[in-house]
């Protein structure tokens, strides 16, 4: 609806409102007209704020404008909401509702964005359903038109915006019935033209600006009528007929509940049960939001009316209430009030919160609320859903009731790995059913939080009703596992209904299967009497060619077993989806999908239960271990981990959104199928392995043959070879349960075997054959000792590669091109690390629940990490600096203060240490020991010092130098935060900023950013960006005192860790710009080091440091990598983002090709010249930090930054 | 002689060429504007690079694989691209070679790199409507596999040949390797399998080592003139022996009209070059065509055709030579450490 009715159509990346705008692009890219027969001008821009001026700049024109967005992106547009409402300019905004993050992120739904705006003017319009979300999606353009008030569409995100649903499409004729022409006429001829001037968007003073503010006020009296005018012409051409406000039930209902989204579904089967056990209740379905429809909500209640409960999906904390309850509150006592008032007694309203970010709600739910309402006294302010142990708020809810299913449905759920095709197999599946039977079909999609080797839940429901269930299935007809390893992790069959089918993809032979079986499983099968099914789908897709892609053929399986379809027409659908799907890219992967497809059937094996092998033992083969776990860990992580959150109480959660670090380290994921093994006897010792793994689960340690005493058999080791450090030993090892098989390590291996070159001395192999060995080596390898940092130096691969990683075993995807960059800075500097993380991938698996890889060492320490917002991120790091600084001279005066008390020798140690290197951050830690120690002699209360010395205690640690390092992707840094990056390299604050530059915004599903290169293809670019690069680092330059470096860790990892070590020490800002290739580059990620060495080799990604020099005749430009010595297009033609504009596009790829060369070869022609460029860093000789001793704030060098008012004495 | 004034004009494939010099398949081929320079240069022709039956199937392998990697992993990014549509290689192989075929005013010969009976047939239909004159058919395999006889492999390769000639609207023509054990009865089964020309020979790249890093390198070498020995010698036997409709063509290190003019002497129709122009530029051509004009001007030729076949195995002076007899006399032509060939 949107892309048919806007000529202009602003966009921003973000969840879940995302596929909206990709959509749009898509059409637009394909040339797809909208109503008017033109196609729509999309635009992305930096951010939603950016998005809502471009909108706002298209209505004042007079064109028809529409974006999407949700949670903090629709903050954003608050300031051009107030103005595009206050000068009645009509568009649409379309909101996937999604929680604002608050103590934590979300990106899942609820109504805490939208109820944001609520004051901003706009009209608000909610659906409830995929179906109404289209109709009422013209309404809203329809009536904004009309009206000349701008709308803002709403629904919940994911529960509405990514849910599969059968709906019946509107037509052009539709869309061009209830859209005015006349108003866009008009539109037009108030938009802004030097043929008729105005001006806009005047200052006005306290004389008129309030009357000014009324004089709207018609306009919206105007808007329940104009759609209500229409929804009634939509009714008549379609027969969906809606309200402003729809009541359902008793007609003579005295209880009546009151919401608005998906969670009228679940209410609507209740009141139908409870109806149908004679309780008199019903609902009310709100559509129109904004303006509030009073009349019509008096009008919808029955008059038998007593009470009335109103939910909302929103937490207003400090409010009497949520808005939902205060506006129908405020509705009823008006109504009361008047002349006739419309009820004998005034019902008594009550309000509760439920369902926020997505939180289940189901028919038992809904009918907690009504029996609540049943109740003598009614609870006020409920909360239903959770279990609130700590305000005792929640009603309490039976899980057992349900809403029956209709006559003739069938309810399947699948359990999937992310990479094995399941969700995209389901999707096919509906299709086939809805478009083979006629049936309505419903598909929702579960994920966990992790990027690789993530579990999918799908849920299916086909039927002959219209299904109004928007909640997950608690009755399967039917559940397929589609990996066997996934029964260890989750009771795939918790919600089997009695007698369901199980389809099980096993890999073991048929007579062995029952006994494979984890008890649990096997119990629940023989209790239930579920009917097992399995099927070798591994085997069957290896030998059609289709490597893990099973999907097909646990399609055929599914089809044969649910008999939803008759299974002919079912495998001959499949194979015509299969057509549709690859035949545009050829014949091959057609081929190996019908040959999946032909023989799954022949797999298929119905297994009997063994009841004499069901025993009462859990015997889950879990590897996890909580032992040495703190106790928030075995009490709270643990059930997270276990996917049981739901049943954690209130009490349970940290009320301020901290959490505890090292916790992935318990999850044991083991998702690799390959692992890496060590052949010591070829090993250089370089340490490029450990480098690269992104995922810290291959790790180097250097170590005193002592430290053997204890080592299982065949241990393997070597004699480790060093110039600064003899007679230790050396042990790569794997974490194998940690790993995710991504290769990067055996690709990076140098060292060959003399007489197999194959034989490297990492290889990859089987998990089967080698985890419980090496499980019993990695639990001893991590009790050996870490050597002493100070022994080998860090400035090279092997001395960084033995430091001891406090970032380990993300979950982001397999072979993350980002993640060793962030290892390496926590292997460097992890002990005084405080990092600010843009929202982005690095956010997603640096701090998703339910653990986090930032971790800490053996004395507690680790970095600090935390997440404000996407857009904020400089600005949020360079407050943790200021505050770090605050903290600083604090700490510093009050020392001064007591340095007779603690000793002048110590004190003036402490104040004058440079820590300029890590051994004298170290001696400083030493230093701060002996100070607190001394500080405890002065603590006892009655001494006159006491206060003083407690307040030094708190802040001593502050006089250890830190590093502050501000840490995002290119969306964050070249778009959305660049603003505030700008301005925070502009500080001269000693800051650190890290880049992980994929070229794209990956956690959004790889929309363009200003990092993408010409030529690639991306979201919100499908047609190739066409515009060149950002020189990011050509910002920090340009100030002079910035430390700028641009590296690439698989092209020259010296360089990493050099430009690494040297931004950490330059005492002012520092932007470290890196290389990370993604999986949005379309490549084979266990190549993808040999991809940033082409990156590197082409000039596409030169690198360079310039390090800012007060030396007259220095060239602070040191280019790191050599001149081009292959063409940039060999390097391009091998990743899909580029190659995949020459299939659709031939000649413009050919074009922006050239073009891309160019800008290669440009781009190392002008570094080439700035490297010989002559630039003197500017110092007036002003010190960082006012302070006697001519040191930073924490003793460190001071910033020879050029000069800024903060640091200009008077 | 004027130099201009010599016929150049040649007969390959039934196609009447300006010239005898073919632009082989390489980059600049491939490329309109670069075609556009050959033609203008003076081709008699070009061949477009080979369509390969590997790159066809391994593209769409590795585009699925990397469109599939990330999709339906995670809810923020149900996959990472926007839908990837269009042209397979194969078509984008078609669409440029209708490109090439308006952009230039010489015949246009595709080219295909076969392995297997069935695919290529089609593809050879495909050609010809996208307006090919000919088709150069490689029949390239390294027969490693000890299970198959050479009569096995010969017999799939006549297979493949007589599959495509079959299927193919246009004359095609069959480049060689020169590894076959009975080279001139095979030829002459290639001719009844249906081919209208011979190529000779497909020029295999080696692959290399790198011996840092151990690993099996594969880079482009360019030809030398010294190579232009081996389709000389074949040329000349099999001229006699294949009828005259048939058309021979040599390839591999023609770098200089003297080259073109021996290939012309043992009975080539075609000389192909690739080398030289990717060293030096398209313009060459007209270099080597100069050269050629001269030497026969200089020799008193009025047109290539009069020099065609004239030293073949049958009309050279010591036409044996071509046989086993010029082992001999190479053996002992050195003269002497150091000295080189006593030429």
């Amino acid at each position: 609806m949107a892309y048919a009715l806007s000529e202009v159509i602003s966009l921003y990346p973000i969840t879940p409102s995302s596929p909206m705008g990709e959509h749009a692009d898509d059409w637009a890219a394909a040339g797809v007209p909208n109503l008017f027969g033109e196609v729509p001008d999309i635009v992305e821009m930096q951010s939603e704020a950016g998005a809502a001026g471009a909108l706002h700049g298209a209505l004042q024109k007079g064109t028809l404008a529409t974006t999407f967005t949700a949670s903090q992106g629709l903050l954003l547009m608050v300031p051009n909401m107030f103005k595009i409402a206050g000068e009645l300019l009509p568009a649409v905004i379309h909101v996937a509702a999604r929680s604002v993050a608050t103590h934590a992120l979300s990106i899942f739904g609820d109504h805490s964005d939208v109820m944001s705006v609520r004051s901003t003017g706009w009209a608000m319009l909610s659906s409830a359903t995929v179906q109404e979300a289209q109709d009422l999606a013209l309404v809203a353009h329809a009536a904004t038109l009309t009206s000349r008030v701008p709308f803002l569409h709403f629904f919940d995100g994911f529960r509405t915006s990514h849910e599969l649903s059968s709906v019946t499409p509107l037509e052009h004729e539709d869309m061009a019935a209830l859209i005015d022409t006349r108003a866009i006429e008009e539109l037009r001829l108030r938009g802004m033209s030097p043929d008729h001037p105005d001006v806009r968007g005047t200052a006005q003073n306290p004389d008129v600006f309030f009357q000014g503010r009324e004089a709207a006020s018609p306009f919206y009296r105007e808007i329940p009528g104009i759609v209500a005018h229409a929804m009634e012409e939509l009714a008549q051409r379609t027969g969906r007929r809606y309200g402003l406000v729809e009541y359902v039930g008793a007609p003579d209902a005295d209880r009546v509940v009151v919401l608005m989204g998906s969670g009228c579904g679940a209410v609507e089967e209740t009141v139908e049960v409870l109806r149908a056990r004679g309780e008199r209740v019903g609902m009310i379905k709100i559509h129109l939001f904004r303006p509030f429809p009073s009349a019509e909500l008096i009008a919808a209640l029955p008059r038998t009316v007593k009470r009335i409960s109103v939910l909302d999906r929103t937490k207003e904390p400090g409010g009497v209430g949520e808005p939902l309850y205060l506006d129908v509150r405020a509705a009823l006592d008006e109504a009361m009030d008047a002349e006739n008032p419309p009820f004998a007694a005034a019902p008594h309203v009550v309000g509760g919160r439920y369902g926020l970010s997505s939180k289940e709600f189901t028919p038992g739910m809904a009918k907690a609320v009504f029996d609540d309402l049943a109740a003598e006294k009614p609870r006020r302010h409920f909360v239903v859903g959770v279990n609130d142990d700590v305000s005792l708020s929640s009603l309490a809810w039976d899980p057992e009731f349900t809403a029956p299913r209709p006559e003739g449905e069938l309810q399947a759920m699948f359990f999937g790995l992310g990479a094995d095709g399941t969700v995209g197999a389901n999707k096919n599946s509906a299709k086939i059913i809805s478009d083979g039977t006629g049936k309505h079909v419903q598909g929702y999609f579960v994920y966990d939080s992790k990027k690789s080797g993530s579990m999918t839940v799908s849920h299916l429901r086909f039927g002959p009703q219209p299904i109004r269930s928007t909640y997950l299935i608690t009755a399967a007809d039917f559940v397929a596992c589609h990996s066997h390893g996934l029964l260890d992790r989750v009771n795939v069959l918790e919600w089997a209904k009695p007698g369901a089918t199980f389809l099980l993809n096993s890999p073991y032979p048929v007579d062995e299967v029952w006994e494979r079986l984890p008890d649990p499983v096997r119990r629940t099968l023989v209790e239930k009497r579920v009917e097992l099914w399995v099927v070798d789908a591994q085997r069957i897709a290896a030998e059609a060619h289709m490597g893990t892609r099973i999907n097909t053929v646990m399609q055929v399986c599914f089809f044969a077993l649910s008999k939803v379809l008759p299974v002919d027409q079912a495998i001959a659908d499949i194979k015509g989806a299969v057509v549709k799907t690859y035949g545009r890219r050829g014949q091959t992967v057609v081929d190996h999908n019908i040959a999946a497809i032909d023989s799954a059937l022949a797999g298929l094996t119905r297994v009997l239960p063994v009841e004499a092998a069901v025993t009462g033992a859990d015997d889950s083969a879990s590897v996890r271990d909580f032992s040495d776990a703190s106790r928030f860990v075995r009490e709270v992580t643990s059930v997270l981990i276990a996917d049981r959150g739901e049943t954690l109480p209130v009490s349970a959660m940290p009320a301020d959104g901290r959490f505890p670090s090292g916790t992935a380290r318990y999850e044991k994921r083991a998702i690799a199928s390959e692992i890496p093994i060590w052949d010591p006897v070829i090993c250089s010792d370089c340490g490029k392995c450990a480098i690269v793994c992104p995922h810290a689960a291959i790790r180097m340690k250097v170590y005193a043959p002592e430290a053997l005493a204890e080592a299982p058999a065949e241990f393997p080791s070597k004699v480790f070879r060093s110039k600064e450090l003899t007679g230790h030993l050396l042990t790569i090892q794997v974490a194998p349960d940690d790993c995710t098989g991504c290769g990067l390590c055996v690709e990076v291996c140098p060292a060959r075997s003399k007489t197999e070159a194959r034989h490297k001395s990492l290889n990859l192999e089987p998990v089967l054959e080698h985890s419980d060995v090496e499980r019993t080596r990695w639990d001893f390898f991590q009790t050996i000792p870490e050597l002493d940092r100070s022994l080998l130096a860090h400035n090279t691969v092997k001395g960084a590669a033995v430091l001891e990683p406090l970032f380990e075993f993300s979950g982001a995807c397999a072979g993350c091109g980002e993640t060793p960059y962030l290892k390496l800075i926590s292997q460097l500097f992890g002990d005084r690390l405080l990092i600010a993380n843009a929202t982005g991938c690095s956010s997603i698996y640096g701090g998703n629940l339910p653990t986090t890889p930032w971790s800490a060492n053996r004395q507690g320490r680790g970095p600090a990490w935390a997440n404000s917002l996407f857009e904020d991120n400089a600005e949020f790091g360079l407050g943790i600096r200021i505050g770090l600084e605050a903290q600083q001279r604090a700490a510093r005066t009050l020392l001064h203060g007591l340095s007779a008390a603690v000793g002048e020798p110590l004190a003036d140690a402490i104040l004058g240490a440079t820590q300029a290197d890590e051994e004298s951050v170290f001696a400083q830690r030493e230093r701060i020991v002996s100070l607190k120690e001394r500080l405890a002699v002065l603590s006892p209360a009655g001494n006159a010092l006491a206060r003083q010395a407690a307040q030094l205690n708190v802040l001593a640690d502050s006089l250890v130098r830190k590093s502050v390092w501000i840490v995002g992707g290119d969306g964050w840094a070249y778009d959305i935060g660049f603003g505030g990056l700008d301005h925070v390299l502009a500080s001269g604050r000693d800051i650190n900023v890290l880049v992980l530059d994929t070229e794209v915004y990956s956690n959004t599903g790889g929309q363009a950013s200003k990092a993408t290169q010409r030529g690639a293809v991306a979201r919100f670019a499908a047609s190739g960006k066409g515009t060149p690069k950002k020189d990011l680092g050509a910002t920090g330059r340009a100030y002079g005192n910035v430390y700028v470096a641009q590296v690439a860790i698989g092209a020259n990892d010296v360089q990493t860790i050099k430009a690494l070590m040297e931004a950490d020490a330059w005492p002012g800002p520092s932007l470290v710009i890196a290389y990370s290739t993604c999986i949005a580059h379309g490549i084979e990620m266990s190549t993808s080091m040999t991809h940033q060495k082409d990156a590197v080799r082409s000039g596409y990604w030169p690198l360079y440091r310039f390090h800012p020099t007060v030396e007259e005749v220095g060239e602070p430009l040191t280019l790191d990598s050599r001149e081009p010595s292959i063409p940039v297009s060999e390097f391009v033609n091998s990743e899909v983002r580029f190659s995949s504009l020459a299939r659709s596009d031939p000649d413009r790829s050919r074009d922006l090709m050239k073009l891309l060369e160019r800008d290669a070869a440009e781009r190392w022609r002008y570094y080439s010249q700035l490297a010989g460029v002559h630039r003197t860093l500017v110092s007036d000789g002003v010190e960082d930090e006012p302070e006697e001793d001519g040191e930073g704030a924490d003793g460190s060098a001071p910033a020879p930054a050029v000069a800024t008012d903060r640091e200009v004495k008077p | 002689m004027n130099p201009s004034a010599v016929d150049l004009t040649t007969s390959y494939l039934g196609l009447t060429l300006r010239s005898p010099l073919i632009a082989s398949p390489s980059p600049l081929t491939g490329d309109v504007d670069s075609a556009r320079r050959l033609a203008v240069a003076g081709v008699g022709a070009l061949v477009l690079p080979s369509l390969f039956e590997e790159e066809i199937v391994a593209e769409e392998l590795s585009l699925t694989a990397a469109l599939e990697a990330g999709a339906g992993v995670n809810p923020e990014a149900t996959n990472y691209f926007p839908p990837v549509e269009g042209a397979t290689l194969a078509d984008r192989y078609l669409a440029n070679l209708e490109r090439i075929k308006s952009a230039v005013d010489v015949p246009v010969i595709a080219s295909l790199n076969a392995t297997s009976v069935g695919a290529w047939s089609r593809y050879a239909e495909l050609v010809a409507r996208a307006g090919a004159d000919a088709v150069e058919l490689n029949v390239y395999r390294v027969a490693a596999n000890p299970q198959f006889a050479a009569a096995d492999i010969e017999t799939a390769d006549l297979e493949l040949i007589a599959d495509v000639c079959a299927k193919a609207k246009v004359p095609v023509a069959v480049k060689l390797s020169p590894y076959y054990s009975s080279m001139a009865h095979f030829v002459h089964q290639v001719i009844g399998a249906g081919a209208a020309g011979l190529v000779l020979f497909n020029r295999f790249y080696q692959p290399d080592i790198d011996l840092e890093t151990m690993d099996v390198e594969c880079r482009l070498q360019l030809s030398t003139r010294v190579e232009l020995g081996l389709p000389l010698r074949w040329i000349a036997m099999l001229r006699p022996q294949v009828p005259d409709s048939v058309s021979l063509a040599a390839t591999s290190g023609v770098h200089e009209g003297k080259d073109a003019a021996k290939a012309l002497a043992v009975g080539a129709n075609a000389v192909m070059m690739t080398s030289e122009l990717l060293r030096l530029g398209p313009e060459r051509v007209a270099g080597v065509e100069t050269e050629l004009r001269s030497w026969l001007a200089e020799h008193e030729y009025d047109s290539a055709a009069q020099l065609r076949g004239s030293v073949s195995r049958v009309t050279a002076e010591a036409g044996e030579a071509f046989e086993r007899a010029n082992y001999m006399a190479t053996l002992r032509s050195w003269v002497g450490v150091g000295a080189g060939p006593g030429r």
